[in-house]
């Protein structure tokens, strides 16, 4: 099992090292890049914006739910909305999702390219396949999910803004006094490094295990899945451990 | 020129190949055939540095390709071209594009210069009326002549194409064999196919390798291989009996023919 663990993570350091090579045409690289930031960024927006909304909704109504003591001010449900989708569900939820969404594409199309032998044509060719196909993604995942982690936050406090609204918890004036109280700059600082962390994770090991697969479309399937829950579990892992450093 | 000298490969315990020597000639087209598992597609990989040899030499034109560096092997591989048994093209570009993308890659001349080249290829294949559409959209023969142009763009030295009538009907077979033949003729290719199908055996094989179990068991040409004493390469090459009368027959109007009689009484075949 542990050799096992050596040898995944061996290929995988021996993946990302052999990315680095001088291009063969930076051009065609650039254009690789551009279209990987657009299937990532883009294409995962419409899910972003689903799950940001109702995310923000349902945080602001399970914490006026908790809050009942008349002490406590009403703003502080804004407030307490703000820092829980800042620090913890803009990043992690979000990325979570985006190892399904993002990690799985990934995984599939490599895993694809390897079987039906366009991974060996472009290495016939003299391409470095590695540094063509794996780091436009890597580098594509690094540049947009940050973009759709600061989305995320925004429309998670206004998902948040109108469930609490509508629902007469709490006014819009009473909203935006509590996002105004007691903001800390570090809490974004700390939200952005975990969402450079979880692209990494996201790209890397999907393109892992979808440059890696061998056999036939099942094992596709199953490489997908890998990468999904491989990306989930480090996704969380990590969380943890940024916790405790940055915290 | 490709030459391999001694080329050893095995996986874990099993050795696939036990030491294959043998010498590919440009202008020619040079089969490698044998029965599943016998190496063939193991020794295509290692000769274009697919798969890593374990011991021996693979030569391009007297350069030891085995022992370069990634930036040398790049080098000899812009000289290569593969069709793969599945073609292989890029699912996302359309007929054009992926025949354009090598020249797209290593920058070739202007849109204009390259797509001139691209339709030459493309006319070359007949294929000029599909270059909008994606591979989805065409037949396997088809695909496979978007391969060879693709293979052909950056005018290779060298052609490698693995089973390129798998899949495909006699007629269609027929067709990329013939063009195949043509192209390294034109273009004075070392062409190297891999294949099972006996007509590419019969009608192009100027040098025909067989392996058996890791090893060469017999070399010779199209022709040679209608004399041949070698018993394991009957049984494979001439397996049922309509190939078995088809052979004989061949041999009784070659040796009709005096050209033939006067050659394989030189050769000392004609027992």
């Amino acid at each position: 099992m542990e050799f096992k663990f050596f040898h995944h993570f061996g290929t995988y350091l021996l993946m990302l090292k052999g990315m680095f090579s001088r291009p063969e045409n930076p051009k065609m690289y650039w254009k690789q890049l551009m279209q990987q930031s657009v299937d990532i960024g883009i294409g995962s927006l419409g899910i972003v914006f689903i799950i940001s909304l109702f995310m923000g909704g349902v945080t602001t109504l399970q914490t006026s739910y908790q809050l009942v003591s008349p002490i406590i001010p009403k703003a502080t449900i804004a407030q307490i909305v703000r820092d829980t989708i800042i620090l913890e569900f803009a990043p992690t939820l979000t990325s979570i999702v985006l190892a399904g969404v993002v990690g799985s594409k990934i995984a599939s199309e490599l895993g694809n390219m390897r079987i039906s032998e366009q991974i060996d044509a472009l290495e016939i060719m003299g391409i470095n396949t590695k540094g063509y196909l794996v780091l436009p993604k890597i580098l594509g995942a690094l540049l947009t999910i940050p973009c759709l982690v600061i989305i995320s936050g925004f429309l998670g406090i206004y998902g948040g803004k109108l469930a609490g609204t509508a629902a007469g918890i709490i006014s819009d004036d009473e909203f935006m006094q509590g996002l105004r109280q007691e903001l800390k700059v570090y809490n974004i600082f700390f939200a952005l490094s975990k969402s450079y962390t979880f692209a990494f994770i996201i790209s890397s090991v999907s393109a892992y295990y979808g440059y890696n697969v061998q056999g036939g479309a099942l094992e596709i399937g199953k490489a997908s899945t890998t990468a999904v829950v491989v990306s989930c579990v480090l996704i969380l892992f990590m969380d943890y451990a940024l916790s405790a450093i940055l915290l | 020129m490709i030459e391999l000298k001694d080329i050893k490969k095995g996986f874990g315990d099993k050795e696939v190949l036990k030491g294959v020597s043998a010498s590919m000639e440009a202008g020619k087209v040079n089969l490698i055939i044998g029965s599943s598992g016998s190496g063939k597609t193991v020794l295509m990989k290692c000769i274009v540095g697919l798969i890593e040899v374990d011991s021996g030499q693979v030569l391009y034109n007297e350069h030891d390709f085995t022992s370069m560096n990634d930036q040398e092997k790049k080098t000899i591989r812009q000289e290569i071209g593969m069709l793969f048994q599945g073609s292989a093209l890029f699912d996302s570009m359309t007929v054009e594009q992926n025949v354009m993308f090598p020249l797209d890659m290593f920058g070739v001349g202007s849109y204009k210069e390259k797509k001139k080249r691209v339709m030459e290829c493309l006319d070359r294949v007949n294929l000029t009326e599909a270059a909008r559409k994606f591979p989805a959209e065409i037949s396997g023969g088809m695909k496979k002549r978007v391969g060879i142009a693709r293979a052909i763009v950056l005018n290779p030295k060298y052609l490698f194409c693995d089973e390129p009538n798998s899949g495909l009907d006699p007629q269609t077979s027929l067709l990329i064999d013939k063009l195949i033949k043509e192209l390294t003729l034109e273009y004075n290719i070392t062409t190297v196919i891999n294949t099972h199908d006996m007509n590419t055996v019969m009608e192009s094989g100027d040098h025909i390798i067989y392996m058996f179990e890791g090893l060469k068991q017999w070399e010779g040409s199209n022709e040679d291989i209608i004399f041949a004493k070698d018993e394991k390469l009957n049984d494979f090459i001439f397996a049922s009996d309509f190939l078995r009368d088809a052979k004989e027959m061949r041999q009784m109007e070659m040796f009709r023919d005096k050209n033939w009689r006067d050659r394989l009484k030189k050769n000392g075949k004609n027992d």
